[in-house]
């Protein structure tokens, strides 16, 4: 079994920004254990000479003029919001009291 | 009780629209009555937009009766998968995260189908964000095969694939990370193509593996597929990974569909060992009628393949992982205020926990750890490399073929349940599909029969050098013209009539 902990995937709950129940993290602990056991294949095969592929289709990097195109209204913009103010996306305090 | 209408195919549609036998009223209303008969059973949708699409019908009624020119497809009803944003229709991708999240704009290939004039019928079901094989992770409850309802309908687009199947929707939209149009075409019967990378615009289809995402049709027909991907492929200035060629008709393809001579690269690593014998025996029948019509069959190696389901599981998690950053409580979807307040990071952490289901957390914390400082190279950097072999493979593969072939699926469908307590069993299935997503290459499946043991849909997969997504309609078109010349009918035609099994069910305390 590959080595991962309760406290990694604490660590990497924190990361992705999911606040996991004590439960889920044991059990994610187990499968992603198991699951690392058959994805860690792919380092027997991937030798230094292979390069790497990022993107199926070979392509340039696109740009366009900077003009404004066609937008969407800040009305538009705001419509699925959870909170606003009219203008703007409305969120709780970005710092703790401890920050 | 049937509607004679809803068992048409798109083009058999566009031809009584035409002709002015019909109304796109009519056909849009069968379609809708037809939903409402089957939907408790088969739940392939997860919106039906019943008053918008009498609406839209209405208008291209009226249209056509002014002497307006319109597409030829105007009229026709569609369902429309809900990991593709719409204008006006509740858009979740099958998450809690997005419940009730009507989108401010059109994807790419929305504005198409209504320029077009096609009828927008509603959103059908999925995995969420489009992670599963069977739809049973969707947050709106699984959608069930219409050929056994106790059966999955495959995934992520199990409701496309099932509308489509269980005559809901002539035809469909589909997306494809891994699989996700060719495996539910396999086990419900139908037909469903994952084009080349970047042949369809990805604008507004929300995004779970930007590089191997890609949207495309589902439907009964090879035909109807060419229709509808006529209409959404092409150049899209909206998505920087949309290519630039100018295509020819896929319609023009099926209709000049010719196997004499074409070379057909069987994939000696896809078959065997854990292919269900049924699945096989069609596999081969299929192949041999292609023979007999004059294809080449010979075999090819990809000898990495057996590496492919492992790089896709790294790399499709680490790339959700980041795509799925976005749902971050602030912009659209859900917001959970933890108890006592908190900040913004707890505001987030809150809403990302209760509004996602279990396996897109295991594959957001997957991908994190995949992409993680210390495991990036050994993990994501390896996966890349793999991916680069499973190129040379096909490269090399396509040297000596013009099509490769397999059997779309190891299994007929599995039942409901069977798999969900196994995210890696669930995950080998997509070994025959994965291996396209990696190399951007174009694939289809198409019904090939039913297996002998079980009596449900077997598919068949050909698979063609990117860009050549026209020879995948030909061939495909050459098989469906053959099989159904030797079985006498349509494989759909076949399959249980919805009505009338629930009112059994009800007689009977069974289906």
């Amino acid at each position: 079994m590959s080595e991962i902990t309760q406290e990694q995937v604490t660590h990497l709950a924190n990361l992705a920004r999911i606040a996991l129940t004590p439960e889920e993290i044991v059990s994610l602990t187990s499968e992603l254990g198991s699951i690392m056991d058959h994805v860690a294949t792919v380092t027997e095969v991937a030798t230094p000479d292979v390069p790497a592929t990022s993107h199926p289709i070979p392509l340039q990097n696109v740009f366009r003029d900077d003009v404004v195109g066609q937008t969407l209204t800040a009305e538009e913009a705001l419509a699925g919001a959870p909170d606003h103010d009219g203008s703007r996306f409305r969120v709780t305090a970005i710092l703790g009291e401890e920050q | 009780m049937t509607n004679d209408l809803t068992r048409l195919t798109a083009d058999a549609l566009a031809t009584k629209l035409a002709a002015g036998d019909i109304s796109s009223v009519e056909a849009t209303q069968a379609h809708l009555d037809r939903i409402a008969a089957v939907e408790g059973a088969v739940h392939a949708f997860l919106h039906v937009a019943s008053d918008s699409a009498l609406a839209e019908a209405a208008d291209i009624d009226r249209r056509r009766a002014a002497g307006e020119q319109l597409h030829p497809l105007a009229g026709v009803p569609i369902a429309i998968k809900d990991v593709i944003v719409t204008k006006g229709m509740p858009t979740t991708s099958g998450s809690k995260i997005l419940e009730g999240w009507v989108p401010p704009y059109d994807a790419t290939v929305m504005t198409k189908l209504r320029a077009a004039g096609l009828v927008s019928l509603g959103k059908t079901n999925m995995d969420e964000f489009a992670m599963g094989s069977s739809t049973e992770h969707s947050a709106y409850g699984p959608t069930h095969n219409p050929w056994d309802l106790e059966r999955i309908p495959g995934g992520s687009g199990g409701g496309s694939a099932a509308a489509v199947a269980a005559f809901e929707a002539p035809f469909a939209l589909g997306s494809d990370t891994g699989g996700s149009i060719r495996q539910p075409a396999h086990v419900t019967g139908t037909v469903g193509l994952k084009p080349t990378y970047g042949g369809v615009s990805r604008y507004g289809a929300i995004a779970l593996a930007s590089s191997l995402d890609q949207i495309g049709p589902v439907s009964r027909t090879v035909l109807d597929s060419a229709l509808l991907h006529d209409v959404i492929g092409g150049h899209d200035p909206r998505d920087s990974t949309s290519l630039t060629d100018v295509w020819p008709s896929f319609a023009e393809a099926v209709r000049n569909a010719d196997v004499a001579g074409l070379r057909i690269g069987v994939i000696k690593e896809l078959q065997g060992d854990g292919f269900q014998p049924g699945v096989m025996e069609r596999f081969r029948e299929a192949l041999a009628l292609l023979e007999g019509a004059g294809a080449i069959i010979t075999e090819v190696e990809l000898p990495s393949v057996e590496h492919a389901i492992a790089a896709y599981y790294l790399i499709m998690p680490a790339e959700a992982s980041s795509n799925l950053a976005k749902f971050d409580s602030v912009r659209f979807g859900l917001r959970v205020n933890p108890k006592g307040g908190g900040t913004v990071e707890d505001v987030m952490s809150a809403t990302r926990e209760q509004g996602f289901g279990a396996e897109t957390k295991r594959r957001i914390i997957l991908g994190t750890y995949a992409l993680s400082a210390g495991y990036y190279d050994a993990y994501y950097g390896s996966a890349q490399k793999v991916r680069t072999l499973v190129q040379r493979d096909f490269a090399a593969a396509f040297a000596n073929a013009d099509v490769l072939v397999s059997p779309t699926a190891p299994t007929t469908a599995f039942k409901l349940g069977e798999k969900t307590g196994d995210p890696l069993s669930m995950y080998l299935n997509d070994i025959a599909t994965i291996p396209a997503n990696l190399a951007g290459i174009p694939g289809i499946s198409v019904p090939a029969g039913l297996a002998a043991e079980d009596g449900l849909p077997v598919g068949i997969q050909f698979l063609a050098p990117a860009r050549e997504d026209a020879r995948l309609y030909g061939v495909a078109a050459a098989l469906e013209a053959l099989l159904e010349e030797k079985w006498g009918h349509t494989l759909l035609s076949q399959a249980p009539d919805l009505s009338s099994s629930e009112m059994n069910a009800t007689d009977e305390g069974a289906v």
